[in-house]
C-alpha cells in the first residue's frame, strides 16, 4: 500500500509553481514534512473547508495551479463543495484526497471510504473531467501526469483519491500562528500580505 | 434609487469582486444583479460555510470577497467564521437577509431571529441593523470599515427594510 510521507513527497516534487492548500491534521503535517514553502496555506481548523478554499484561491489566480491536499473525513465534511467545483469547473484546481478509511487525529475512526463510497466517482458525477483511483505507484505517475498537463494548461479539474495505509507518522507541525500562514502566502503573491 | 442599487453601488465603491451566495427571497434582487455584473464573480454555494470557504480563498488569492446569506445559517458558519475567518484574520462582509422578524410569515424562522444577534455578539463580530431603507446608505462606509478592520462583519436586513427594494 502506498505511504502518506511518500506520496506527497512525491506530489511536492511535481507541484512546479502551484499553491497548496491542506485540510486539517495529518494532510497539513504531510506537506509540512515534505517541505514548508510559503505558497502552503495551511487550515489548522475549517473542518470540510478545504476544497472551497482551494477553489476561492483558483478562482482569484486563474493562471496559477492550485492544488488542495486533504483527507477523506475532510472532503467527506465538505463533500457538497465537489458539486460547486462542478459548476466553476476551473481548469487549475486539482483535489486530492489521502484516504486511509479513518479519522487519523481523532483515534482512528472508520470513515465512510471504508465502506464503499467512493470519493472518485461523487467528484466525476459531480462534473469534475479527471477523476481518478490511485493505488499503486504506476497511477500515482499518472497523477502526476495529469499534474503537469494541468500545469501546462490542458485538461480541467483533477480529482484524485490516494488509497494509502493508515498510519500517523511523527507530526511535523507547520507554522501555528494564522495570520503568519496568511501574511507570507499573500505577500508570494506580490499582494499586501495584511 | 432602489436599496438594491445602493447595495450594488456600496460593494462597487469598495472593490468588491468576488461574490458567494445561497439563494434568499429578500436578496434576490441584488443576486441577480450581481449574477449579470460584468466586475462580479458569482459563484453561488449550496451551504453558507463553503461560501466561507469561497471567500477565505479568494481573499488569499487577492479578491475582494463578500458573502450574501440568511440569517438561519448564522449556526452552520460559527466554525468557519472562528476557525478560518477570524483565526487568519480576514475581511468578510456578510449581507445577511434577517429572516424571522416583524413581517416575516414562516413562524419557524422566528427561532433563529431570536439567536441571531447573541450568536454574533458572542462571536465578536461588528453587526448592524438596517431596518429602514435609507439605512442602505451606510452600506459603503460598513464595507470600507470592514476591510479596514479585517474581521467579518454582519449587516443584518430586515423585512421592513426589504419594502425598499
Amino acid at each position: 500500500m502506498l505511504q502518506r510521507r511518500e506520496v506527497v513527497a512525491q506530489i511536492n516534487q511535481a507541484r512546479g509553481q502551484a499553491l497548496m492548500v491542506t485540510g486539517l491534521g495529518s494532510s497539513s503535517y504531510d506537506l509540512h514534512a515534505a517541505g514548508d514553502d510559503d505558497r502552503n496555506f495551511y487550515l489548522w481548523g475549517a473542518m470540510g473547508g478545504a476544497a472551497m478554499t482551494g477553489l476561492g484561491v483558483a478562482m482569484a489566480q486563474p493562471e496559477r495551479q492550485v492544488i488542495v491536499l486533504t483527507g477523506d473525513g475532510e472532503m467527506l465534511m465538505g463533500i457538497g463543495g465537489l458539486a460547486t467545483i462542478g459548476v466553476q469547473q476551473p481548469d487549475n484546481l486539482s483535489i486530492i484526497v489521502l484516504d486511509n478509511g479513518h479519522y487519523g487525529e481523532t483515534g482512528m475512526q472508520a470513515s465512510h471510504t471504508q465502506f464503499g463510497v467512493d470519493l472518485p466517482s461523487i467528484a466525476r458525477a459531480s462534473g469534475l473531467p479527471v477523476s481518478l483511483s490511485v493505488e499503486t505507484e504506476a497511477d500515482m505517475l499518472q497523477l502526476c501526469g495529469a499534474l503537469a498537463s494541468q500545469a501546462a494548461g490542458k485538461g480541467g479539474a483533477i480529482f484524485a483519491s490516494i488509497k494509502v495505509a493508515a498510519e500517523s507518522p511523527e507530526r511535523s507541525l507547520p507554522i501555528v500562528d494564522g495570520v503568519e500562514i496568511k501574511n507570507r502566502f499573500r505577500r508570494t503573491l506580490g499582494l499586501n500580505p495584511l | 434609487m432602489s436599496v438594491n442599487d445602493v447595495i450594488m453601488q456600496a460593494m462597487r465603491e469598495n472593490g468588491i469582486d468576488f461574490v458567494t451566495t445561497v439563494p434568499c427571497k429578500q436578496l434576490a434582487g441584488v443576486i441577480e444583479k450581481i449574477e449579470q455584473a460584468d466586475d462580479m464573480r458569482h459563484v453561488p454555494a449550496n451551504r453558507e460555510d463553503e461560501g466561507m470557504g469561497l471567500c477565505a480563498g479568494a481573499y488569499m488569492g487577492g479578491a475582494k470577497p463578500a458573502i450574501i446569506m440568511q440569517n438561519t445559517a448564522i449556526g452552520v458558519t460559527i466554525n468557519a467564521l472562528a476557525t478560518l475567518i477570524q483565526f487568519y484574520r480576514m475581511p468578510l462582509p456578510m449581507l445577511i437577509s434577517y429572516r424571522g422578524e416583524v413581517g416575516e410569515p414562516v413562524a419557524c424562522q422566528v427561532e433563529m431571529a431570536v439567536h441571531t444577534k447573541a450568536l454574533l455578539d458572542q462571536l465578536s463580530i461588528p453587526t448592524y441593523h438596517f431596518h429602514n431603507p435609507e439605512d442602505a446608505q451606510e452600506t459603503s462606509a460598513i464595507l470600507s470599515h470592514c476591510f479596514m478592520a479585517r474581521k467579518p462583519v454582519a449587516l443584518l436586513m430586515d423585512a421592513t427594510f426589504w419594502k425598499g427594494a
